[in-house]
């Protein structure tokens, strides 16, 4: 019995994990359609600032609640010069995008290697995240406890701003039609433009989050990149109720397919899951509807 | 719309074939060419000689390798500043392995052929040296590769400075069992070097009385362990027998002492745990864990002392060095041993020479064996400490002579074949 609701929390926080890495891509890839390669790098940096932030303050406690903003402030810049320095010139050329930010987060990498050295730092969990706590006899780590709710808070407040500011409504008007948008007088260069800050910002957040989990290197971005791909994809694109539903479903399917036979062959089982499901449903779980007709 | 983009695809697909053509291709005609080509253009004429370093300094290994180049770099600097080997100055190649093999084998091929190297040292990952391993044999160079590995090989061209399996996992099992210890868990990192140790593990297991309770790997670089730590926690073995690698020690540690385990209750018995990776994992996340190497920073040695200051004057006082920088520290001051004992910087000439010469390296006193080219090293069982530091808990009645295909060993016969 323990080992199944062990086994659930372990699905539900892989599946957090996965949905914190791709909650800023829901944005970017999902409503901009810029496969951005460097997103990874961008959840990187926001290792990095964590990292900073706690060499600088003396309260391990605090500078978690510090490196949260601030990584979403770095992330989000870091997004912002590149959007302006180079991805606005790329928009409607997918492919260019990929090789560019490909080679954008291959030179952020390098950077980080240069400042903080190649050996991977730690960052140290705050005492209040140390340790587990018992459910109904299963052992769940704090640090994960606090990246689910996270995830879901970051979720919670991406919907919301979507939804009820008025930024958010522009946003959407963009998304479904940039053309008619421009012609309401929606500036789409300003709206480009936050809209890559937040979806930044949030991979800042997420890897400010993952040094609770893993290891802070030039490289932490590029583990989680694939799977955040996965998960917008898998959702629809630009959807965020598709991003939720898909990271906890596959995050479920890879921790009892690993429990029951190995990690790879559960990875590798995900990957067949997922290109089953986009054969009968190649928009993913949710689509945008419009009565474009193109 | 579909016209152009069939007009794309095809000249990318045509230059995809062609690059695996042209790879194919040039593959047989090195063979065809190897064996009239194997005289080395080495140049010794001037009063300096040419030797070469490859190392990866980007893509997923530099983390490691980066501070391996650092050692060699240490290494050939002693070198130069007192005196040179036979009289010349060592002008240091240094080239990026860039963690892919097939770049190793290329420099490697740069370095040897066209650069005339009289020696190179590097390699990291068993398939980095399984890739330059032909480009070393068939154009007679020299490899001095530092790095502990899984052993079954033996080339000519090679010289191995890192511990076989008889020299770092044996050992290990040897201390747990000593220790009490009657079951395990196995765990590491998906490729070549963990499932070859395992079965290593396995087989004296077998032989010991040992029972294994599970066996798992995760891909390179995961950081997903919250599984596998269910899983090890329900068995309930005496001990894990840890190879996971690189980055994922971090995500293994923090997963394993966040879901409560100990040191006390079960130890981990680390294959790939250095200096560096504890700085990284987080000390209070993997405090009194053991590890299995030759060396570690704290052994209280006049060379160990003076490499440790060398290297801190060099790169700064916070850093660390750790079993594999020394194993390529080790191997550049070995090559400059076995030149002197050859009288001569040719091949031929310090593989000849090359058998009893030996070196006082921080990690003790090693000895070449000229039969398989790998070293004598001192095995030793570390601790742990609060302050990061790794503390020698159990080490060898000396150095252990190399054997990487275990032929010495009764219990592992099935392994042979």
């Amino acid at each position: 019995m323990d080992v199944v609701v062990s086994q659930v929390f372990t699905g539900l926080s892989t599946g957090s994990i996965m949905l914190l890495a791709a909650t800023g891509l829901v944005l970017t890839f999902g409503q901009m359609g810029v496969i951005n390669m460097a997103h990874g790098e961008f959840i990187m940096a926001g290792s990095y600032t964590a990292f900073v932030v706690q060499q600088a303050t003396a309260s391990v406690g605090a500078s978690l609640l510090i490196s949260l903003v601030a990584g979403f402030v770095v992330g989000g810049l870091l997004g912002v010069i590149v959007e302006v320095t180079l991805i606005r010139h790329l928009y409607h050329r997918p492919l260019d995008t990929l090789l560019v930010t490909f080679g954008v987060g291959l030179v952020l990498q390098q950077i980080a290697r240069d400042i903080f050295g190649a050996p991977a730092v730690n960052v140290r969990a705050p005492s209040w995240l140390s340790g587990s706590v018992e459910v109904l006899g299963a052992v769940i780590p704090r640090t994960r406890l606090f990246i689910l709710v996270l995830a879901l808070v970051c979720l919670a407040a991406l919907a919301a701003a979507l939804k009820y500011t008025a930024l958010g409504r522009r946003t959407r008007a963009v998304m479904q039609s940039r053309d008619l948008a421009e012609s309401s007088g929606i500036s789409s260069r300003r709206v480009d433009l936050t809209t890559f800050f937040i979806g930044s910002g949030l991979a800042g957040v997420a890897g400010v989050a993952l040094t609770l989990i893993g290891s802070t290197s030039s490289t932490v971005g590029q583990s989680y990149l694939i799977n955040a791909f996965l998960v917008v994809v898998a959702g629809g694109l630009g959807q965020l109720r598709g991003a939720l539903i898909a990271a906890f479903v596959l995050g479920l399917l890879q921790s009892f397919i690993e429990y029951s036979t190995t990690a790879s062959v559960a990875q590798a089982l995900i990957f067949v899951v997922i290109v089953l499901f986009l054969q009968v449903r190649p928009q993913g779980l949710f689509s945008l509807k419009t009565r474009s007709l193109v | 719309m579909p016209r152009t983009r069939r007009r794309t695809v095809l000249p990318a697909t045509a230059a995809v074939l062609g690059l695996v053509l042209t790879a194919c291709g040039s593959r047989v005609g090195e063979d065809g060419a190897g064996a009239a080509s194997a005289e080395s253009c080495v140049d010794t004429s001037g009063d300096s000689v040419k030797v070469g370093a490859i190392n990866s300094l980007s893509g997923a290994t530099a983390i490691n390798e980066t501070v391996i180049r650092d050692a060699i770099e240490l290494a050939v600097e002693e070198i130069n500043s007192d005196g040179g080997v036979l009289g010349k100055q060592l002008d240091l190649i240094a080239e990026d392995g860039a963690s892919d093999p097939t770049v190793f084998a290329e420099k490697a091929e740069k370095l040897v052929t066209s650069d005339c190297v009289a020696a190179v040292f590097g390699g990291y990952t068993s398939a980095s040296r399984k890739a330059m391993l032909p480009v070393f044999e068939d154009n007679g160079g020299l490899l001095y590769y530092g790095q502990q590995y899984e052993g079954l090989e033996d080339s000519p061209n090679i010289f191995y400075s890192g511990a076989t399996t008889n020299q770092q996992i044996v050992p290990a099992l040897d201390y747990l069992k000593e220790q009490g210890v009657t079951s395990l868990y196995l765990v590491g990192s998906d490729y070549v070097f963990p499932r070859t140790s395992n079965a290593i593990v396995k087989a004296y297991a077998e032989a010991n009385g040992i029972e294994i309770k599970g066996e798992d790997y995760l891909p390179l670089g995961a950081t997903e362990f919250s599984t596998i730590v269910n899983k090890i926690r329900t068995a309930d073995a005496d001990a894990v027998f840890n190879v996971v690698v690189g980055d994922s020690l971090v995500a293994f540690f923090r997963e394993f002492t966040s879901a409560g385990l100990t040191a006390a209750d079960m130890p981990v018995m680390s294959m790939c745990l250095g200096e560096e990776e504890v700085a990284a994992v987080g000390v209070e996340n993997v405090q009194d864990h053991l590890a299995s190497w030759n060396y570690y920073q704290t052994l209280d040695t006049p060379e160990n002392t003076t490499f440790v200051d060398a290297f801190r004057a060099e790169y700064g006082a916070d850093r660390v060095t750790s079993d594999p920088m020394e194993s390529a520290y080790t191997g550049v001051h070995l090559w400059k041993a076995m030149v002197e004992e050859a009288g001569s910087f040719d091949v031929a000439d310090v593989q000849e020479a090359a058998d009893g010469v030996s070196y006082d390296s921080p990690g003790g006193t090693v000895v070449v064996d000229g039969d398989n080219h790998h070293i004598s090293k001192t095995a030793r069982i570390g601790q742990i400490r609060p302050d990061g530091q790794i503390f020698t808990v159990w080490e060898s009645d000396g150095a252990i002579e190399p054997d990487p295909y275990l032929t010495t060993y009764d219990w592992a016969d099935s392994l042979s074949d």
